[in-house]
């Protein structure tokens, strides 16, 4: 019974964070009660703080340091011994040859806990704690913020300053120390019960070393506090913000997974900003929220639902402060700005957007939440409501552009082709027949076709890829039912690096105002291989695709690219790992069967089919290490151009589409983190090199300092 | 405060769960119907417009992950679009996060919902109804300009 209530405690006050002090409460009554149970929740809470670090699970360790702090609370856990933990703790910052995240997170464990038993410990042990809290000041002082510039949501620091998470927390902390720990934040249950509490026996802490850091340990990242409101000036509003404000800081969220939670459910938010804050909080993180997007936009809708007096109102303002400052929003997060707005009525004045250059970020945006709605609707849809003076922002109406549909085009080479390609399709011709049809198309590039016509050649590649898809525009099923039908010929005449650059380019050249279709139509290519990632990375660099390089579909093509790689070399791990593992249960069976006439021979096929796909692995891995390889590079090639057309005109660099840009690949830096850091040898010495100009160095930099 | 009640509905996850249709024509015990269910990555989508577009079905539904295939419900006599879809998944959780926030929100302007199918089988695009569309647009009696006006029976009359 015991194990059982401890499991379930854990996990209903790891739901409700918030309530963690009505659980700790509850521990410490039985603690008086049962001496022996209290000893048995805090040795099985620290062997799952223990199992916690070795798995990298560090949120739930957070939250498990917090539970324990707040039992010296309750009298289950003697003080002295919680600060020796902490003492612990903060000596991980002596460590030598530790990332530097480590250590932040120890720092983050230790301050984050104080708010609870801050007050607690410095009356049992004071010098003790000036010593810890001193070596906090002394670390924090000394470590490195390089990395702070990328996950910052805007480029400047008015109208509210973006602390780095430990700045932020260290300052809230000093402010608590000198207020002598008091806050109205946290409900403290146990004071009622002091009585029963303090006759309790409390125990000791076993002493606690921090598990050492090994190779697979992976830090949490750092995180720059997103502020929306103003609440350090007027103290009557930084009150009624506090909730939130604290749960921003300290607590986290946890929003469940599963039925969209209720306001019922959350404490702590007394006003509907706090909601706002939290939820923008969250979706804007850098680089992804803890959860998935839609979940936001849902929420946001229920709130809205539940809270009908006071809610849209506070989000339409919260929308509005959002636009007013989108000219020093980040990239990416405009981007998830937009995603939103699909869920809000533009209903207020936009108009200065208009007298703006078109590329600026206020115009742009318009444009793009105007495209997304276009996308959940239809065209004339959009131009019904959207007043005639913003049609310049209204998006194109989102039709084929076939080249050779006209008469007047028939002096265009391959307009006697494409006719016959039209007819031959439409009267269900075979691959076989459309081959031979298109064998009679002149090759540009070369003076005489010397070969079987199967080399690049990009009139063969336009002339049919057009005319395909003009015939299958109704709609997306129809466009696929085309890739597969004539799945043969696309292969072939893509067979090519060059083939795949051309079919793209054809592609775009199609349904350049159908963002959309291009999109569904790139990802069916690289899923049947007519084309692979590292060419649609290409195209995406390319100059032809220049004029639309900063707009959001084309990074939603190439994030959905890279997380294709991404999973396609997990799925093929996965494989391996399974194989690997029905080998070694096979042995096993064979051990303890200790059989003679079953030999090595068992093991043959699964050997072989191990060995197949380590060759698999090992050669997507290389193909996910040269996407990456060309994304940087043209990158460079791209913002360095830049730097030098700038440089020699004497402009200033930081156009909106170099902010665009920089940002753009701070983001594929910070999104795949993890799988980059695997690449840093040869990123450095390869790429980023010293030579580099020092714009593009810098993100480097702030990429290396993020786990270093 | 919270009691035991509420802290149930924190771990539920009950926009998951099946719901209590069972397709009729189902080939194959109850038993194997909630199996596939349980492990589906396909969901069906009702209360569409017979306006909406394959397009828009993959921007919304998109939102929850990659999707695979999206079939458009047809009138078995018009072969034009009835007011429902199936949605496929490549994974499971996509699926699942789309029943979790997806289903139960607007697409043209219509509360559009969200139910687990055993698999697409040829021939399950179509309506079931007597008339061609769907079972429900047979014996409505409201005026649903998005679904062809006037239940049929209404408009037989």
């Amino acid at each position: 019974p015991t194990v059982v209530y401890e499991s379930s405690t854990k996990e209903d006050a790891r739901l409700l964070p918030e309530k963690l002090t009505v659980y700790t409460t509850l521990v410490g009554l039985l603690n008086a009660r049962n001496y022996n149970f209290g000893g048995e929740f805090v040795e099985a809470m620290i062997r799952q703080l223990k199992e916690c670090l070795k798995v990298n699970m560090y949120n739930e360790a957070v939250h498990l340091v917090r539970f324990l702090s707040d039992l010296v609370n309750c009298h289950v856990i003697a003080a002295p011994s919680m600060v020796a933990m902490f003492e612990n703790f903060v000596s991980v910052t002596q460590e030598e040859d530790v990332p530097q995240v480590r250590c932040d997170w120890y720092m983050f464990a230790f301050l984050s806990s104080l708010p609870w038993v801050g007050k607690e410990l410095y009356e049992k042990k004071d010098a003790e704690m000036d010593r810890l809290l001193s070596q906090t000041e002394s670390y924090l002082k000394r470590r490195q913020k390089i990395h702070v510039p990328m996950l910052q949501v805007w480029t400047a620091d008015k109208p509210h300053p973006q602390e780095e998470y430990l700045d932020c927390l260290w300052s809230q902390i000093q402010k608590l120390k000198k207020d002598r720990w008091q806050e109205r934040h946290i409900l403290r249950p146990y004071l009622a019960f002091d009585s029963i509490l303090c006759e309790a026996l409390q125990h000791n802490l076993p002493p606690f070393t921090p598990p050492p850091h090994t190779e697979d340990s992976v830090y949490p990242m750092p995180r720059v506090i997103f502020r929306m409101f103003d609440y350090t000036d007027d103290p009557e509003v930084c009150d009624s913000h506090g909730g939130a404000d604290f749960t921003v800081r300290f607590v986290g969220h946890y929003w469940s997974k599963c039925d969209v939670p209720s306001p019922r459910m959350v404490s702590g938010f007394k006003t509907s900003s706090d909601y706002i804050l939290v939820i923008f909080a969250e979706l804007f993180q850098l680089p992804s929220p803890p959860h998935i997007e839609v979940m936001y936009t849902t929420l946001l809708i229920e709130l809205c639902k539940l809270q009908p007096g006071s809610l849209p109102q506070v989000l339409a303002q919260a929308t509005e402060m959002l636009y007013m400052r989108l000219d020093t929003m980040n990239t990416t997060c405009v981007d998830r700005n937009s995603f939103t707005k699909n869920y809000c009525i533009l209903s207020f004045d936009r108009s200065d957007c208009l007298t703006q250059d078109l590329e600026k970020p206020k115009p742009k945006f318009v444009r793009e939440v105007l495209e997304k709605c276009m996308r959940l609707s239809y065209h004339q849809r959009i131009i019904d409501i959207v007043p005639a003076s913003f049609s310049v922002l209204s998006p194109a109406n989102p039709v084929c552009i076939y080249k050779y549909g006209d008469e007047s085009n028939r002096s265009l080479p391959g307009y006697t082709v494409a006719l016959c390609l039209t007819i031959a399709i439409k009267n269900k011709a075979s691959n076989d027949e459309i081959f031979s049809i298109l064998k009679d198309v002149p090759n540009p590039n070369q003076d005489d076709d010397d070969d079987e016509g199967f080399t690049f050649n990009p009139l063969k590649i336009e002339v049919f890829v057009q005319t395909l898809l003009h015939l299958a525009a109704k709609s997306f099923s129809h466009s696929f039912s085309a890739l597969a039908k004539f799945h043969e010929v696309f292969k072939t005449l893509a067979e090519s690096d060059e083939g795949k650059l051309h079919v793209l380019r054809v592609v775009y050249e199609v349904w350049k105002n159908h963002p959309q279709m291009i999109a569904v139509l790139v990802d069916k290519m690289i899923r049947t291989q007519i084309v692979d990632c590292a060419a649609v990375a290409n195209w995406i660099f390319s100059s032809e695709l220049a004029h639309d390089f900063t707009r959001f579909y084309i990074w939603e093509i190439l994030h959905s690219t890279i997380r294709k790689m991404n999973k396609h070399v997990l799925k093929i791990h996965k494989e391996l790992e399974e194989t690997k593992a029905r080998l070694a249960r096979q042995h096993k069976r064979r051990d303890s069967d200790d059989d003679d006439r079953s030999s090595d021979r068992e093991d043959g096929p699964l050997e072989e089919q191990i060995e197949r796909l380590q060759e698999k692995v090992e050669s997507a891995q290389s193909e996910q290490k040269n996407l990456f390889l060309v994304i940087f590079q043209r990158f460079i090639m791209l913002l360095t151009e830049h730097l030098v057309r700038c440089e020699t005109g004497g402009i200033d660099v930081f156009t909106p589409w170099y902010k665009s840009c920089i940002e753009r690949l701070q983001q594929i830096f910070l999104q795949h983190h993890q799988i980059i850091q695997q690449y840093m040898v040869t990123l450095e010495n390869l790429l980023f090199t010293a030579e580099l100009d020092h714009h593009i160095l810098a993100v480097f930099q702030q990429f290396c300092a993020l786990q270093a | 405060m919270c009691s035991g009640g509420s802290l149930s509905i924190l771990r539920s996850d009950s926009y998951v769960d099946l719901s209590q249709y069972r397709d009729q024509h189902f080939r194959g015990t109850r038993y194997d119907q909630e199996r596939l269910l349980r492990k589906s990555c396909t969901l069906y989508v009702g209360n569409l417009s017979f306006y909406t577009t394959e397009e828009q079905i993959h921007e919304l539904f998109g939102k929850s992950g990659d999707i695979k295939k999206i079939i458009m419900g047809l009138d078995k006599v018009k072969k034009t679009a009835c007011g429902f879809c199936f949605v496929e998944y490549y994974a499971r959780g996509d699926a699942e996060n789309a029943m979790r926030y997806i289903n139960g929100t607007r697409l043209d302007d219509r509360i559009i919902r969200t139910d687990w199918d055993a698999g697409f089988k040829e021939g399950r695009q179509y309506g079931r109804g007597r008339s061609g569309g769907q079972v429900r647009d047979e014996y409505r009696q409201d005026y649903d300009a998005g679904r062809g006006g006037y239940g049929k029976t209404v408009q037989c009359q």
